[in-house]
């Protein structure tokens, strides 16, 4: 699209929704209850897959003769 | 007239074994390739004939002993039945996918690469000490300064004079890296120390505009000339600039948008001048660097832009160029330039409105949003060794252990091939390239294969004669032109007796 049309659309876009707005609207509210638990969720699962001593293993990795 | 495009992916994956003992990096690299292949597929060998790495695409050939080359790119090679290339090349396991017609197939046979690797460290782990284990990363550097790379390979007609073709690229591969970038911690360019995280894995790398090295003083545009088919037709153009990708639109969007780049300026439909940069390897990492994506970069005419402006004035050049119907003879009825324009521009607009809605389809957002959230988690900088980590592990290829693959499980990424698809292509070809007559051949008669590259078969019919078949054109050999054939001749000699008849 035309640059000048994009650029209004992205000021249309970008224009954030007003806290009020957001307060009055309990659905949105859910929804962002249910995303940060299931970031939670993701957040424990990588806790348990993460290498151990983190320091360490990032210290030992080195690759050499790569392209 | 443009060229119908042939795409695909090498890549050179980062490999280490923790716990006991001391395995050298390219042991492991060896053991992985090594375990994976079965005994006949082993001992086909590489072709060398027509490689010649050294050879400069702006028309001279540089010094160095080719013999010794072929030497350690020979140590522990294997053809695959999905006509791919997997092989040790220095301390790395390289996976370089079959040659493929569009990017959703190119992604496709670029997953079923990561499949191997993983199948791969099941088997070496069957023979390293207890306790050790192998750990395969898909990304670009070790975060102290070494990189290794992703390259990506397209077929360009060789009549666009070659300046041309890099003029017209450096703009877009610096600015594509919004997009494109799999996104990295902190900075490995001696002296940058105020970078937490930037885009691209490769732009700390970058060092020349235009040249044939590929390990030191790293091009944005490399020079390597080696067709791997009639040179008299075309070039393939080796891009060494970019990331390894793990989300599969982040991949289609970085081969796709090229592919179609690359169409417009064979049909000489790109106006090259509006885009060249005042400082292209500064430019790279100034967009690199910003993941607010605000920095401007300055253009040789004097006007400044960012790197989204510009990737919109690209995007209006491809639509612009679909709807005179010029390049449809070379597109075949296939949709894919269609599919890659609509996602480019649902990219592009969320780029500039929301990054943040993009963190399904754009690595670098997707593992942003994971270091962002568990650092406020943990109250960590974003020097800390598991900011390090995370970004490590994010590239792991073992669906356990591999960061991205558990956003893959909680269903947070957007797909565009299916398991299935992925696990077939480990062992098939692709249908519609000489791919699928190579892969075809080694699944059929490997014990009468004796070598293998990209444009060549060599067959030892009755343990005197070797013959070689050359397959010049990557778009011949497919399964419509081959099948009944291979399928006519149990043994080798017949199909070869066929072939020269």
């Amino acid at each position: 699209m035309p640059q000048s049309e994009r650029q209004q659309k992205k000021k249309k876009d970008a224009a954030p929704p007003s806290e009020e707005a957001a307060a009055a609207n309990p659905e949105a509210q859910q929804k962002g209850r249910r995303l940060k638990e299931d970031m939670d969720r993701l957040l424990d699962e990588i806790d348990s897959v993460l290498e151990e001593n983190a320091e360490e293993f990032i210290k030992n990795y080195v690759q050499k003769g790569g392209q | 007239m443009p060229l119908r495009k042939i795409f695909g992916t090498e890549t050179e994956y980062g490999v280490t074994v923790s716990g006991p003992g001391d395995v050298s990096p390219v042991l492991v690299a060896s053991m992985l390739v090594g375990q994976y292949g079965q005994a006949e597929l082993r001992r086909v060998k590489w072709d060398f004939q027509e490689e010649n790495p050294l050879r400069d695409a702006r028309g001279f050939e540089a010094a160095r002993n080719k013999e010794a080359a072929e030497e350690e790119g020979a140590l522990v090679n294997l053809v695959l039945t999905n006509g791919a290339r997997y092989y040790v090349d220095h301390a790395h396991p390289e996976f370089s996918t079959p040659e493929t017609t569009n990017p959703r197939d190119c992604v496709l046979w670029d997953k079923s690469g990561e499949a191997i690797l993983d199948a791969s460290i099941k088997r070496a782990q069957e023979i390293l000490p207890p306790g050790a284990r192998v750990h395969v990363y898909k990304n670009n550097s070790d975060g102290k300064g070494n990189s290794y790379g992703t390259h990506e390979n397209y077929l360009v007609d060789r009549a666009v004079p070659f300046a041309r073709l890099a003029a017209s690229l450096i703009p877009f591969f610096v600015t594509r890296q919004i997009y494109a970038g799999a996104g990295k911690v902190g900075s490995e360019e001696s002296g940058v120390n105020d970078v937490d995280f930037q885009l691209s894995q490769r732009a700390d790398f970058m060092e020349a505009e235009v040249g044939l090295e590929t390990t030191l003083k790293r091009p944005i545009v490399n020079t390597r000339d080696e067709p791997h088919a009639d040179p008299e037709r075309y070039r393939r153009l080796h891009v060494i600039c970019g990331d390894a990708t793990m989300c599969e639109v982040t991949t289609f969007l970085k081969v796709g948008t090229t592919g179609l780049l690359l169409m417009l300026i064979e049909d000489e439909a790109l106006d090259v001048d509006s885009f060249t940069l005042a400082r292209p390897v500064e430019a790279f990492k100034l967009v690199s660097r910003d993941p607010s994506l605000e920095t401007t970069i300055e253009l040789a005419d004097g006007r400044s832009m960012t790197a989204c402006d510009l990737q919109w004035e690209y995007l209006d050049a491809v639509k612009t160029y679909l709807k005179s119907g010029r390049g449809d003879e070379a597109f075949g009825g296939s949709s894919w330039p269609e599919d890659v324009v609509a996602k480019w521009e649902s990219v592009l607009t969320e780029l500039d409105t929301d990054p943040s809605t993009l963190s399904g389809q754009l690595d670098w957002v997707a593992k942003r949003e994971l270091l962002q959230a568990y650092r406020e988690r943990n109250d960590l900088s974003w020097t800390d060794p598991k900011m390090r980590l995370i970004d490590l592990q994010y590239h792991d290829v073992d669906p356990e252990r591999g960061l991205y693959y558990k956003l893959v499980a909680g269903e947070r990424v957007e797909r565009l091939v299916t398991d299935e698809e992925i696990k077939r292509g480990m062992i098939t070809p692709p249908n519609d390239t000489r791919a699928y007559f190579r892969g075809s051949c080694l699944a059929r008669y490997a014990t009468s294969l004796v070598a293998a590259s990209w444009d060549a078969l060599i067959f030892d019919l009755d343990g005197q004669t070797l013959k070689r078949v050359p397959m010049l054109d990557p778009f011949k050999g497919t399964e419509a032109g081959t099948r009944s054939l291979l399928e006519t001749y149990a043994e080798p000699s017949g199909l070869v007796q066929a072939l020269q008849g």
